[in-house]
């Protein structure tokens, strides 16, 4: 197998959510190498891992998000790609770490504070991810002032927050105007299924997201 | 207390209660409080929710405990009161609705997923049946297991409430539309997916609640009656989306134009309707009216 052929099993696993050969999802690919083992062996092969990242990885998770986004895929479909993204980042780690890959950006989400919601937040988290954006995810019920302290921390990132609740859209509006009190640069991107674009323009957001992808969107276009 | 499937049988259109999470926040529930502690330190405003709601001419009122599984208790540190705060929510609800009207006991789902192997199926089973068992004990004579997107949570939840209580059982899912113009639940699950699996596990009666609107509901019932002439519908409809203006959540569909589709919503397959978020007690006095005036 050459080095495109490679890869391109390697995206396609990550898209149909095979995550290593004994997965028993899906079961068209059964018995069939993984993300694990195909990003192995890619190493092995010699294959930049930037190239593993950008032409197999990030290619993936954009169709899958795209296909979220039209409503071709749901929930379960997304969670089992992102976790042969994950199989696959594993390998990848060490070169992020050295700092031999760069990545696009960082990226800090949270779920509101008085909201325990983690669903849709997780979604987004892994699809930044597996966009190429270096997550920092602090969680649920996230008080403005742990938000302060992760942009003391990040002062470059983007900030995602998250609402289920329509009670808890008050917490968000709260944090979005405390934050830009301290930092007026900071983006702050909003969403969660209350929140609407025009309710993220009332309270002073930079963007609203309709979905993960929409995320990645104004993402990708601040560092473009 | 003759069933609520007995009663549809012979033709009657019954009415369901409205929203109990916004207005709890409208009595001054605060983000970030546990609802169903209100069962406990604030059991006169449950009341007065559920009395409210027999006073508009419901038929059935559901109790305070949509987030009362042990899942969603112990995430404010309430794991060892799931017992105590059920039974107390179906306590409340029978005291409201007297021995003439029914008490549906509300499950909520998890906000674990299978997928994610945050959770076993048995511990769904186990985790909805200490629930079940607790509201039936209550005086609940229904339970409804709401707002579900996954198929095999739902049928966890059928499954621990039929085979544990004596309980009539309603099981009902919440569903978007699609560009396409077709409803399916985050999880993929369509209207007609849901009927047989969740009749086979145990339930009595289907439907759906939440979402977006009374009228999307007319094709979602349309699309269960497609595949199943005999099982009763319940929906639970939101008054529309939530829209935010001033500092405030509101709920744009009025008792107006929601009992304006009542009939509708009964030609489509409908037996039993209530609202969901955002609906008041005059919503549900208005689509009482309207079925009054349908019989």
């Amino acid at each position: 197998m050459d080095s495109t052929e490679l890869l391109r099993k390697l995206s396609e696993c990550v898209e149909m959510g095979k995550v290593n050969k004994d997965a028993p999802f899906p079961p068209a690919m059964k018995g069939m190498d993984g993300a694990d083992e195909l990003t192995k062996q890619a190493l092995e092969m010699g294959i930049k891992p930037i190239e593993i990242l950008n032409d197999a990885l990030i290619s993936a998770m954009e169709k899958v998000g795209e296909k979220f986004s039209q409503k071709k895929i749901f929930v379960p479909q997304m969670l089992i790609s992102a976790k042969a993204m994950n199989a696959s980042m594993e390998h990848l780690k060490p070169f992020f770490q050295s700092g031999e890959v760069k990545r696009k950006g960082k990226f800090i989400i949270g779920t509101v504070a008085g909201d325990l919601h983690d669903i849709g937040k997780n979604l987004v988290a892994m699809i930044v991810e597996g966009a190429g954006w270096e997550v920092i995810d602090l969680g649920v019920d996230v008080k403005t002032p742990k938000f302060l302290q992760a942009i003391a921390d990040h002062p470059d990132a983007i900030v995602g927050l998250s609402a289920l609740l329509t009670t808890t859209m008050q917490s968000m509006k709260n944090t979005v105007s405390e934050i830009h009190a301290q930092y007026p640069n900071i983006k702050l991107i909003v969403g969660g299924a209350p929140v609407t674009d025009a309710f993220s323009k009332e309270i002073g957001a930079n963007a609203y997201a309709h979905d993960p992808q929409g995320a990645v969107s104004y993402l990708n276009a601040q560092v473009a | 207390m003759e069933k609520i499937a007995d009663k549809i049988k012979t033709g009657k259109i019954l009415v369901s209660d409205g929203a109990w999470g916004t207005f709890l926040q409208q009595k001054g529930l605060q983000p970030g409080e546990c609802p169903e502690l209100w069962n406990l330190d604030h059991p006169n405003e449950v009341f007065d929710i559920a009395k409210s709601y027999i006073d508009a001419g419901a038929d059935m009122i559901e109790t305070n405990s949509f987030g009362g599984s042990r899942f969603k208790l112990e995430l404010y540190g309430l794991g060892n009161k799931v017992y105590e705060i059920n039974k107390a929510a179906a306590q409340i609800s029978r005291k409201a609705a007297g021995s003439n009207k029914h008490v549906l006991g509300s499950i909520g789902p998890s906000g674990k997923m299978l997928v994610m192997g945050d959770v076993t199926y048995d511990e769904y089973y186990e985790a909805f049946k200490e629930q079940a068992i607790a509201l039936a004990d209550g005086g609940a004579d229904t339970l409804v297991i709401e707002t579900m997107t996954d198929i095999d949570e739902a049928r966890a939840a059928v499954s621990a409430a039929h085979q544990n209580t004596n309980c009539e059982i309603i099981c009902t899912m919440t569903f978007d539309k699609t560009p396409d113009g077709e409803f399916y639940t985050m999880m993929g699950i369509a209207p007609a997916d849901m009927v047989q699996s969740i009749i086979d596990a145990g339930a009595n009666i289907i439907g759906a609640n939440c979402g977006n609107g009374m009228e999307n509901m007319i094709a979602i019932s349309e699309a269960i009656r497609a595949v199943n002439a005999e099982i009763p519908i319940l929906i639970h409809a939101n008054a529309g989306a939530p829209v935010y203006e001033n500092g405030a959540t509101h709920f744009l569909e009025t008792p107006e134009q929601m009992a304006s589709l009542v009939e509708k919503l009964v030609l489509a397959g409908a037996n039993i309707i209530g609202g969901c978020c955002g609906t008041t007690p005059e919503h549900i006095r208005q689509i009482a009216q309207k079925v009054k005036e349908m019989q």
